[in-house]
């Protein structure tokens, strides 16, 4: 048995216990560091010296990437550590375009944090920085700003190492130094998904969600427009912290009258589609089963992965279900419901997710040039609203959305967790096949925030194989086993680690998904109707509105994208 | 646009090289030997034969000043502007250069591709300040005068 072995931070002897760095072990003894290129998801860069510490030789090491021996001293908070810190914010601000009240990021930003927490009262270095943010237009999902960036590389770490996307890496060198896609690209161009992960990580306002607010407000004042309006499931369980409720609580029924006061004409739940998409997925997996349909079958909710899909592995498209995501489901019901009345009908999607907004702006969803989604807005733009119009949130009374898209199943309210989909979509199978209980489907290895979730479940003499994935890095290596040859029947993707929870539109805090998923496994089990079959809206809608048109209303084909 | 480009050379190179991602650096030069710059079609088809972003690549590819996405002319000229030959009047030498040969700070290749001009921080040779390269061959003691007639050689070259 080895012996307990132990280092000493500001004269305070601490235990090492297997940590990586010197930062771990500070944060046992309660002293928060700071920092800008730490993030404990991805790989040590040590780049922003901000979590410089000093040894009892005086002698500075970074604490990120500084491996804790025993009987090391170290020192967190010194005279000569203060001044230099303050010498890199000083450095760093000297390069920043610091127009904080008109910035997205304002209050929301490490570097203004940092500045306050450090006493900054001036920067004596003329400021170089200049705003890039009207240089490149092309992305509908993200707005980057060179002259906001630090070059802490959290973007570009995430990119690579997390979504394996490579969209963006560092170019040049020194003071030219900047973000880049390859060439300098337009963001649309490069092989960028949308998926807002490196907004989400940026600590400042270098990255962040493009803001289509003021379309949003412009419909809501026309008199001549209907404005209506569908909030996605992960939305209610993030929106909570910033308007003075807890991360994780689902506060749906105050989001739905905070809409209504802002002036909504008619409020959905996107739960309700994700219960259509349940019944339309399970039928397509049974159909592909039964008759040898290509499999294995891949989901179809998450728009940063159909764009990853298009540009990195378009031999896959075929795999995957053509069920339209939830978010278009919805859009081209509301947008048929309303297709011979007078009055114009703008539907707005309030969505975790950046790219949903490029989803939106799909040709596929267009019906005579009008998009069945007018536009998509985040939950991160939805808390500016809501504070934009005065409402003290957490004092509203909670109401109910309207039908006829009014009552939705537990099935449906997971979509937003990774491992949602396919539980659901157990819940269908389930039923169909054997008497396997709720508790069985939610057992059978989906749950949790691993990236990679893999099982086998009994079906009639074949035993399936599952996969559920979240975040791109781990779907690629999913698909590289699958193109391997071996065999998978079932496989969920989503972009973001840990599923829509922790999507780029929502606010970011660290540790959010694991709150964020509980409180929509919690909804789910307030909710007398648990899978989507026995939604009895569900079956109205298709009775009532869908009839025979299910191919034209909820499907969707795409199709391999030819290099220019 | 790369369906035109023959990339015989580039498969050359990554064959000679193990096809390996790790020998990125080595690739680059090797394919900037052949070409005297890195043509952009090399870029989209290095990364999929190596499975590295395009992104990486010309985060690589920029961080050495060494390497070029700009064509180089047939001779590409270095001019020493390392402390020794600055005080033993490189400028001037520099100047005739760019003078005789219609090129400038933000213009380093001529036109017909003949000629680039570029300065360097030191090539070693301090005693035989002002010194320039040319390809591979190193000029001693330049002025102006001698510039001229070192092109007027080159030219009747071809």
């Amino acid at each position: 048995m080895s012996e307990k072995q132990y280092m000493t931070i500001d004269g305070i002897p601490v235990e090492i216990n297997g940590e990586k760095n010197i930062l771990e072990l500070c944060q046992k003894i309660g002293v928060k560091m700071p920092t800008f290129c730490y993030h404990s998801d991805l790989s040590i860069y040590g780049a922003c010296r901000m979590c410089m510490v000093e040894n009892k030789w005086g002698g500075i090491e970074a604490a990120c990437s500084t491996p804790p021996r025993a009987g090391m001293e170290i020192k967190t908070n010194t005279e000569r550590l203060r001044r230099y810190r303050k010498n890199i914010l000083e450095l760093l601000l000297a390069n920043h375009c610091r127009d904080c009240t008109v910035c997205e990021n304002n209050q929301k930003c490490k570097l203004q944090d940092l500045a306050m927490r450090f006493n900054i009262e001036g920067v004596r270095f003329p400021n170089r920085a200049k705003s890039t943010k009207n240089d490149d237009t092309s992305s509908v999902c993200i707005v980057r700003d060179a002259g906001k960036c630090i070059l802490c590389g959290d973007c570009v770490r995430v990119c690579n190492e997390i979504q394996n996307v490579g969209a963006i890496d560092f170019a040049h060198r020194g003071s030219k130094m900047v973000i880049s896609t390859a060439f300098g690209k337009p963001l649309a161009e490069s092989p960028c998904v949308g998926c807002g992960q490196c907004a989400a990580v940026c600590p400042t306002g270098a990255i962040v969600v493009k803001n289509n607010i003021k379309c949003v407000w412009e419909a809501i004042s026309n008199p001549n427009v209907r404005t209506s309006v569908q909030i996605a499931p992960a939305v209610r369980v993030a929106i909570g912290k910033e308007l003075k409720c807890q991360d994780g609580e689902n506060v749906m029924g105050k989001i739905v009258a905070a809409l209504r006061r802002m002036g909504f004409d008619e409020i959905y739940d996107t739960t309700l589609s994700a219960d259509l998409t349940v019944m339309e997925e399970t039928a397509e997996f049974i159909e592909r089963l039964e008759n040898g349909g290509k499999l294995p079958l891949i989901t179809s909710c998450c728009p940063g992965w159909i764009q990853y899909a298009e540009k990195k592995h378009p031999e896959f498209l075929e795999n995957i279900s053509t069920c339209r995501s939830p978010m278009q489901m919805m859009g081209s019901l509301v947008k048929d419901q309303n297709k011979d009345k007078e009055q114009k009908m703008f539907h707005v999607a309030i969505m975790p997710c950046t790219a949903k907004k490029f989803e939106a702006s799909r040709p596929e969803f267009m019906k005579d040039g009008e998009p069945d989604v007018d536009a998509v807005i985040t939950t991160q733009e939805l808390i500016l609203m809501i504070k934009e119009s005065g409402l003290v949130f957490d004092e509203l009374e909670p109401e109910a959305v309207d039908m006829p898209f009014g009552t939705v199943s537990g099935a449906g309210v997971i979509f937003g967790v990774t491992g949602g989909v396919t539980e659901a979509v157990l819940r269908r199978v389930s039923e169909s096949k054997s008497r396997a209980s709720l508790l069985q489907a939610a057992n059978a290895g989906q749950r949790g925030m691993e990236g990679i979730k893999e099982f086998y479940l009994p079906y009639g003499d074949r035993q399936l194989h599952i996969a559920v994935v979240s975040g791109l890095g781990n779907a690629e290596r999913v698909l590289l086993r699958a193109s391997a040859g071996e065999h998978f029947d079932f496989i969920e993707i989503m972009a973001c680690p840990g599923g829509c929870v922790n999507g780029g539109g929502q606010p970011y805090f660290s540790n959010a998904k694991e709150a964020r998923s509980k409180g929509l496994y919690e909804a789910d089990r307030m909710l007398s109707i648990r899978r989507s079959q026995e939604n009895p809206v569900v079956n109205s809608v298709y009775k009532k509105i869908i009839k025979d048109r299910a191919h034209e209303l909820l499907h969707v084909h795409y199709t391999a994208k030819k290099d220019d | 646009m790369s369906s035109s480009f023959d990339f015989t050379v580039v498969d050359q190179v990554l064959s000679a090289n193990n096809n390996s991602s790790q020998y990125i650096i080595a690739i680059l030069q090797d394919i900037q030997e052949h070409y005297r710059y890195l043509p952009r079609e090399i870029v989209p088809y290095l990364s999929e034969k190596l499975g590295m972003s395009e992104a990486k690549i010309y985060s690589i590819a920029t961080f050495y000043e060494n390497f070029s996405f700009e064509p180089k002319g047939k001779y590409v000229i270095k001019v020493c502007d390392g402390t020794a030959c600055h005080v033993r009047h490189s400028t001037p030498v520099l100047e005739a250069l760019w003078k005789e040969l219609g090129l400038s700070k933000e213009k380093h290749t001529t036109d017909d591709l003949m000629f680039t001009v570029e300065t360097v921080s030191c090539l070693g040779a301090c005693g035989l300040a002002p010194t320039m390269m040319v390809n591979e061959q190193v000029y001693a003691a330049m002025t102006p005068e001698k510039v001229l007639a070192v092109l007027e050689e080159l030219r009747g070259r071809g």
